[in-house]
């Protein structure tokens, strides 16, 4: 029972972080939290990293597939929905036997779109991209509305303890996504406990293989055990087999539910080669000492026209800004390239949540399906933020530093003759000359013999860096008269 | 006296009307509890504590009527917070009533005003009450070229009947002459003969009185007070306050000090009509050690007093107009009025001295009058302007990042200019193409502003300040 309830707040403080990780706008607990998400599994092993894989692999080696009780978001908020099930209807759990074909099938599927790059697809099945879509799309909006109500009451006591947060649509595809994981993996978790997990999880399958062997598992003492079916009917893992008293370890998730709900004490928590003796309460502590060592070794790895004016006052009406339609998609500076961000990419959304300027957006073509893009019609990506890379866990946005940014070229700007406002309303403008942070962009008369003619803006392309100050503060709407083109692979000027 | 931006306005609407209710039950409390709460404090009057009888009157030279020194200027009528922001009538109603029962008598209005909505709305609340009782001044708004013709501007002037419902008016005013120099009055008023015909209006009886509203370059001015034995000029309504008394051209050069207006239409013995006595609420709004230097003096009397009674202290002043949004702001400026205390030598001389300090602090002379407005490309010119204002007042433009407050006055000041002005209306969408700045009657070059607001903001965000 202490084991249970030791893994119960390691779980929910686990679980309470990394869902804060998703809805912080404001970047500060990355500093912080920001190794509970490079500890996960899949971002880990498509950064390369491979202290925490095999620091995972020894975990599951040693203790079970913990990481699937404790690490895991979205095993932990299954637990949450199985808990509200079992609340509903006791002990409403079966044994069933393994689904192999599906799990190897599923797992075969994900591998092949790993390495064959249908990128989506395996965003699809990962489990720790598909908690991040979940909180990013569903957890973050309430969270900022919550906020937003704050920063309301904050202005009225002119506090500025409080800012408002935009919230907004950012992905319709993805959300749907979300939303139908979010119903799905709650009715499967609510009637079924850890179904996904056990069954499309390419995560569990493969720890799956390492806990089979795990030295501390749990095992039943078949002298005491009177077959109540107990054990069997409150695993959430479906992998009790009560009549051969067979425990099915590349499913279990080390919950330790079971150990408790035996009346016999007939379950206990031991290592492998001890023989079952008396014991268990001893092994118990050793054991939970383990956890929370590993616990610990893993903290320690961490527009309108323009007209005459004949009254005073009002505001124009200002039309929103309509993305153009580039060629190349743009991804950020530290992503080296579309094809870099495209192999290690989890579509986890958390450099989604914490762009400040709104400009990732999870994209909508369906070979990066839920991968990050930018687009300028909401910010532009602003000279001195990093955050999507200091935040991201697969590497697939490389940490980057301010100077290393304004020399990292993502895209070039395009003039757009047809929008471009000293032509079309006859006004001076040059506010993409003035706000270009490499000073890429110069204005020149319309008419080379002509000084008096209309001033357009030139781009010199070797300067400029795309990061779409200009596309997004051009006054012409809804399209804008210049906008980025990305660059298939990044290049430093 | 103003409108604050939007924002504010919101939370002082929502103050207002928590307060106004507030106020009226508190202080009929206070009567019962009889602990003699007296009402000298402009903080909290209440209408009932003004007498209605008291008003200061000033006589024009020329008709012998009886005009109140306070003027109800219309520029700033309180808007419902609906789509596209009408004028909030009912309110209108209220605060019009309010003034005549206190002996308000004089009303300024102008065809541009509020978006065009306010002789509409001038009209339908003094139509309520018996045309002897007011006087209605309106101008010829004809700003825009294209109502420069004699045609339009004729258009314009009659339409001013409708709008007001009346059949003559009090005082007809060339509006803000000396915007855009002599080019712009031979184009709106001599060369279209407009001017002319609206000295024959006044023949005619259907203007009472005639006159013209200055802002701007001075030889307009002098050109007609050169005149004024051709014009004859009834009044003029000049900019004065004890900022601009010796302070206008140090501010802008292209203006010209309160002291030498009056001076020359003292000379001529023209009355003056006074607007922005209070600087759209920039002589209210002040740095703290500001409003600690006056209200020490006089501790229950509220800031602005201070600049109503500086104002109306002149002798040739025949009213000075106060753009009122609230119902504080009117009962405050009848408690400086009813009657006027005028200032001493020595109070005066301390206003100046106040002048001098205020000189100090970096403020733009925004006074929130929206003639800018609206910018065609949808900026909020006004709003950057005053929190950027706010923000010098309160101490909370860090010259650098060393500076001892530099991490509050940077969030205080970003999250501040969210607050105020959308982000799609802010400095860094101005494009530079200059058509607000002949509006301006500060003459403050307002894309050159922006630009140096939007400067100072990149290097807040950036941290390189």
């Amino acid at each position: 029972m202490r084991l249970r309830k030791v893994r119960i707040i390691l779980a929910a403080v686990c679980f309470a972080l990394v869902t804060l990780l998703f809805l912080d706008f404001t970047g500060t607990l990355h500093a912080w939290f920001g190794w509970l998400a490079r500890v996960q599994f899949l971002p880990a092993v498509l950064a390369l990293n491979a202290g925490v894989v095999v620091a995972l692999l020894v975990l599951t080696l040693l203790f079970g597939r913990v990481y699937c009780s404790v690490i895991c978001p979205l095993g932990v908020m299954q637990d949450i929905f199985g808990w509200f099930g079992r609340r509903q209807k006791k002990n409403r759990y079966a044994y069933s036997p393994a689904l192999s074909w599906l799990r190897y099938g599923m797992l075969a599927v994900f591998l092949v779109a790993l390495v064959a790059g249908a990128g989506s697809l395996a965003a699809l099945l990962a489990p720790y991209s598909a908690y991040g879509r979940i909180a990013s799309h569903l957890f973050a909006p309430l969270y900022r509305w919550g906020n937003n109500l704050l920063a309301y009451f904050a202005e009225r006591l002119d506090s500025y303890a409080f800012y408002s947060a935009e919230v907004w649509m950012k992905g319709v595809g993805t959300f749907a996504v979300a939303a139908v994981t979010f119903v799905v993996l709650g009715i499967l978790a609510w009637r079924n406990g850890r179904t996904y997990c056990n069954t499309v999880c390419p995560v569990g399958t493969v720890l799956g293989f390492f806990a089979r062997y795990s030295l501390f598992r749990p095992v039943i003492d078949t002298d005491k055990c009177n077959g109540c079916t107990l054990c069997s009917r409150n695993c959430k893992a479906a992998c009790i087999d009560i009549k051969t008293h067979r425990i099915d370890y590349s499913r279990c998730v080390a919950c330790m539910d079971c150990i408790g709900k035996c009346r016999q004490g007939a379950i206990s928590y031991r290592m492998r080669v001890s023989q079952p003796a008396s014991a268990g309460a001893a092994e118990g502590g050793v054991s939970r000492r383990g956890f929370l060592t590993v616990a610990g070794l893993f903290a320690a790895a961490s527009v309108v026209r323009a007209q005459e004016k004949t009254v005073d006052g009002g505001l124009a009406a200002i039309a929103d800004k309509k993305a153009p339609s580039r060629a190349t998609p743009i991804v950020p500076p530290g992503a080296r390239g579309l094809r870099h961000m495209f192999q290690h990419c989890t579509a986890c959304q958390l450099c989604v949540s914490v762009c400040p300027n709104e400009v990732l957006r999870p994209s909508s073509d369906w070979k990066t399906m839920m991968q990050p893009v930018m687009s300028y019609e909401r910010g532009y990506c602003r000279p001195e933020c990093t955050k999507c890379s200091e935040v991201c866990p697969a590497g697939a946005i490389r940490p980057i530093t301010v100077a290393d940014k304004s020399s990292t070229q993502i895209g070039h700007a395009v003039w757009v003759a047809a929008n471009c406002v000293p032509l079309t309303d006859g006004v001076s403008c040059g506010n993409c000359a003035r706000h270009c942070p490499t000073g890429a962009i110069t204005m020149v008369s319309s008419e080379a013999d002509n000084a008096d003619a209309p001033k357009i803006p030139v781009v010199n392309t070797e300067r400029c860096i795309g990061c779409g100050a200009c596309e997004n503060l051009c006054p012409a709407r809804p399209f804008s008269a210049i906008y980025v083109e990305g660059h298939e692979t990044h290049r430093t000027i | 006296m103003t409108t604050d931006n939007k924002h504010t306005m919101e939370r002082r609407e929502f103050l207002k009307r928590l307060g106004a209710g507030a106020a009226v039950t508190s202080l009929a409390l206070a009567g019962c509890r009889s602990r003699g709460q007296g009402t000298t404090a402009t903080d909290a009057v209440s209408a009932d504590a003004i007498p209605t009888d008291r008003m200061t009157l000033r006589t024009n030279p020329k008709t012998g009527e009886q005009v109140s020194l306070l003027g109800y200027g219309c520029m700033r009528w309180p808007t419902l917070q609906e789509e596209g922001e009408p004028l909030d009538q009912e309110t209108i109603n209220r605060l019009v009533d309010t003034a005549l029962e206190h002996g308000v008598n004089y009303f300024d209005t102008s065809p541009a005003y509020c978006r065009g909505r306010s002789e509409r709305a001038t009209g339908i609340a003094l139509k309520r009450h018996p045309r002897d009782r007011y006087f209605i001044a309106t101008k010829l708004s004809n700003f825009a070229p294209s109502t420069w013709s004699r045609e339009a501007s004729l258009a314009m002037y009659r339409n001013s009947f409708k709008e007001l419902q009346v059949d003559y008016i009090d005082y007809m005013l060339l509006h803000g002459v000396g915007m855009g120099g002599m080019e712009a009055l031979h184009g709106r008023y001599l060369d279209n003969g407009v001017l002319d015909f609206l000295l024959k209006e006044r023949e005619a009886g259907r203007i009472r009185n005639l006159g013209f509203s200055y802002h701007g370059d001075i030889e307009v001015f002098d050109y007609l007070l050169a005149n004024h034995d051709k014009y004859r000029w009834d009044f003029v309504q000049i900019q004065l306050n004890y900022l601009d008394w010796r302070h206008a051209r140090e501010i802008n050069p292209r203006n010209t000090n309160a002291e030498y207006l009056y001076g020359e239409l003292e000379k001529r013995r023209i009355p003056a009509v006074i607007m922005e006595p209070l600087l759209g609420g920039r002589l209210s709004k002040v740095h703290d050690h500001i409003v600690a230097r006056l209200k020490q003096r006089e501790p229950e009397r509220s800031v602005a007093s201070w600049a109503f009674r500086y104002a109306g202290t002149h002798p040739g002043v025949l009213t000075v107009l106060s753009g009122m949004t609230y119902m504080e702001h009117l009962l405050d400026n009848l408690h400086t009025y009813c009657p006027l205390k005028p200032l001493t030598e020595e109070e005066m001389q301390y206003l100046y001295d106040t002048a001098d300090l205020m000189m100090q602090y970096p403020t733009i002379p925004c006074n929130d009058c929206k003639y800018c407005m609206p910018c065609p490309y949808g900026l909020d010119i006004p709003a950057i302007l005053l929190h950027y204002n706010k923000c010098v007042n309160q101490g909370n433009i860090p010259e650098s990042a060393q500076a001892e407050n530099y991490r509050e006055a940077r969030r205080a000041f970003l999250i501040g200019y969210d607050r105020s002005v959308p982000r799609l209306r802010q400095a860094n969408h101005c494009i530079g193409c200059n058509q607000c700045v002949h509006h301006c009657p500060q003459s403050i070059d307002i894309p050159k502003e922006l630009n140096r607001i939007d400067g100072f903001v990149e290097k807040l965000k950036q941290g390189v300040l």
